[in-house]
């Protein structure tokens, strides 16, 4: 009897140990997961998707919450990329978050016109603004994401979304432009 | 001399450098108007600091460095800046680029030279600073300036220079007869290159299809008695002369995909880029022309000529006796990696190495497009080592991916699967237009990178800042409360 009873307490503890474990192997899985699709995302920050930035969006991702058409900005590749990361069915991105941008835009602020509010500093959710209450605000192009969350704070409309230049497409670092210069030297 | 391996792939061509190089070098005519546009090396445009109406000298520089990877850029003539306006670049396939336009007085007075006869008693630091200023640019054709390299190379411990003389491709000349004419100043730029480094060899690549270069070469060395620099040939292929192939040839190593030549201690410049730190150092003449092959079965007399920049290819095409009947088309560089440019009022730029006016007897006809038949010809010349013909079909796939594995941005667009592609695929040309796109993903991933981190840290500041303000709040009611008991 005693035997028997101890053999059934003992796995019944083994048991609760490998539940604890997997569960905790699990949360380590997800936030890995978390991780991957967060790469995918554009990083807009614009919150078209109804979550409020693209990594709770690949948390809603990650736990089923969410579906894979809804970022705008990253347009359909975003969409299909991560249809193969999570093995769903592809789809184009659902109109009814956006309309895929056919080009890169920044938001332009018409210093003439800015009374210094601040609203849009801060709504920018990269820190793309610069300026003080009562002075002069300006958009740091380079880091502008083009989320065009700046522009319903904005009690004059100051802001408009502009194309980024061709020649001004982000050179960016050093590390990422000098593979290019690769150029036969003779 | 050092005899060196053979280089991987690449096509055994035809020359066509006999035409232009029968005659010595003479000297272009400078014209009434130069062009210079602001933007003619690699990396940032320079930033002009004279303004129209301002008189300038031969020689005094124009426009300064407008970034950590820019060049100065000088006056090649003396005479009045007429106007600083977009002007059409042969850069830009014949698009407008912001230039200086210098109206010439042809009484080429000079601005106060610079000139350091014994560089050796400088520190290599200082020597460094000096070269800076020179607007020296790599002449070979990719243009990069040249301190930027320098510095780089500088950095690492136990530097070797290499200058490549291997001017493999088709028609261009000009490098051939820098060194058969001056090859005192080819060596002498090579003793300062040393010296600016703090290195103990420097080796001179040359074909060993230029006789006379090599011949005038070693005598120049042996007047200088200069014992680190020494003289190598290596096989006349096509591309040998790439900076990546030259070095293979000659050192055995290969440079590492993602690295550069400096970053293993290697400065390559091209033979005419010492020769221009020589004329520098010794004279203080800066870079302001450059020796140009003008040749072709267009052109009534090929010849190399020693052009100013911002001379129009017109001038150069007139000096040389004017355009056959047979010319058809204008292009910059040579017949494989050259291009077309549109007409001939654009300027000579640092870059300009050659101008072939071509005729049918020097265009290859180009049939219709054909499938590929995955025959692996391409991959068998190519100098790169890639696979064209899995390449190929991720360009038609836009399998940025795909293409980011395979390489793509290690194309150093050499032509050499175009060339022997049976079903006439223009491969360079697919590829060519290719790399922008997975550039701007790649430096799409560089943002998104920064936004990432950037949003992080804000989400952290408003974190913090809330909580302290909490606990602001708490103590305040903590000492209300201490007060009321």
């Amino acid at each position: 009897m005693l035997p028997a009873l101890l053999t059934m307490v003992g796995l019944a503890a083994a048991a609760g140990v490998a539940a604890a474990l997997a569960a905790r192997r699990s949360e380590r899985d997800r936030s890995r997961l978390v991780d991957e699709i967060d790469a995918l995302l554009p990083q807009t920050q614009c919150g078209r998707c109804t979550f409020t930035g693209c990594r709770p969006y690949a948390t809603a991702l990650a736990n089923g919450e969410a579906d894979i058409n809804q970022c705008p900005p990253g347009g359909h590749a975003t969409a299909a990329a991560l249809a193969k990361l999570l093995g769903r069915e592809p789809r184009p991105v659902d109109p009814r978050f956006g309309n895929v941008p056919t080009q890169p835009l920044v938001a332009v602020i018409d210093e003439g016109a800015c009374i210094g509010c601040v609203k849009c500093i801060q709504a920018c959710p990269v820190d793309a603004i610069v300026g003080a209450s009562k002075f002069m605000h300006t958009v740091i192009a380079a880091q502008c994401t083009g989320c065009e969350l700046c522009i319903p704070p904005c009690p004059v409309d100051c802001i408009v979304m502009r194309p980024v230049p061709a020649a001004e497409l982000r050179p960016g670092p050093y590390s990422v432009v000098r593979e290019t210069t690769h150029a036969l030297e003779m | 001399m050092a005899r060196t391996s053979g280089v991987r792939g690449g096509l055994r061509l035809d020359a066509h450098k006999q035409r232009s190089t029968a005659h010595p070098l003479r000297t272009a005519s400078p014209p009434e108007h130069l062009v210079l546009p602001l933007d003619q090396h690699a990396g940032a445009a320079a930033v002009p600091i004279v303004a129209p109406g301002d008189r300038v000298l031969l020689g005094q520089p124009i426009a300064e460095p407008g970034g950590t990877i820019s060049a100065w850029l000088h006056s090649p003539v003396s005479g009045t800046v007429t106007t600083i306006a977009p002007r059409p670049s042969p850069r830009h396939h014949g698009a407008p680029a912001l230039s200086i336009v210098i109206a010439n007085d042809a009484r080429d007075e000079r601005h106060a030279p610079a000139a350091l006869p014994s560089f050796e008693h400088l520190s290599a630091g200082q020597l460094r600073e000096h070269l800076e200023r020179g607007g020296i640019v790599g002449l070979g054709g990719a243009v990069f300036p040249m301190s930027v390299k320098l510095d780089a190379a500088a950095a690492r411990s136990e530097p070797q220079v290499l200058l490549n003389g291997v001017e493999c491709e088709p028609y261009i000349s000009c490098d051939d007869m820098l060194m058969r004419e001056r090859a005192q100043d080819v060596v002498l730029g090579a003793s300062i290159l040393l010296h600016a480094l703090g290195a103990k060899t420097c080796i001179i690549a040359v074909e060993d299809g230029m006789p006379e270069a090599a011949r005038a070469l070693s005598s120049a060395v042996d007047r200088r008695h200069d014992e680190r620099i020494q003289i190598a040939t290596v096989p006349r292929v096509y591309p040998a002369g790439g900076q990546r192939q030259v070095i293979t040839t000659v050192f055995g190593v290969e440079v590492p995909y993602d690295a550069l030549p400096t970053e293993i201690g290697i400065l390559c410049q091209n033979v005419a880029t010492a020769a221009a730190v020589a004329r520098w150092v010794r004279d203080g003449q800066p870079l302001t022309s450059r020796i140009v092959t003008v040749t072709g079965d267009g052109v009534q007399h090929p010849a190399n000529l020693e052009a100013r920049l911002g001379t129009p290819v017109s001038s150069l095409i007139a000096d040389c006796g004017g355009y056959t009947e047979r010319m058809t088309r204008l292009i910059m560089g040579g017949s494989m990696m050259g291009v077309a440019l549109p007409h001939d009022e654009l300027p000579v730029i640092k870059a300009t190495n050659c101008v072939i006016a071509a005729s049918a007897l020097d265009l290859q006809p180009r049939a219709a497009e054909l499938p590929c038949i995955r025959c692996g010809n391409c991959s068998e010349v190519c100098p790169a080592i890639l696979l064209p013909q899995q390449l190929h079909w991720y360009v038609r796939g836009r399998d940025l991916e795909a293409l980011e594995t395979y390489g793509l941005m290690d194309c150093i667009e050499c032509g050499c699967c175009d060339y022997v592609c049976p079903s006439q695929i223009p491969l360079a040309e697919r590829f060519r237009e290719m790399k922008p796109v997975l550039l701007r993903a790649r430096i799409g991933r560089a943002t998104a990178g920064a936004a990432r981190s950037a949003v992080e840290a804000r989400t952290d500041r408003i974190a913090r800042l809330e909580a302290e303000q909490r606990a602001a709040l708490a103590r305040k009611r903590q000492a209300v409360r201490d007060k009321q008991s």
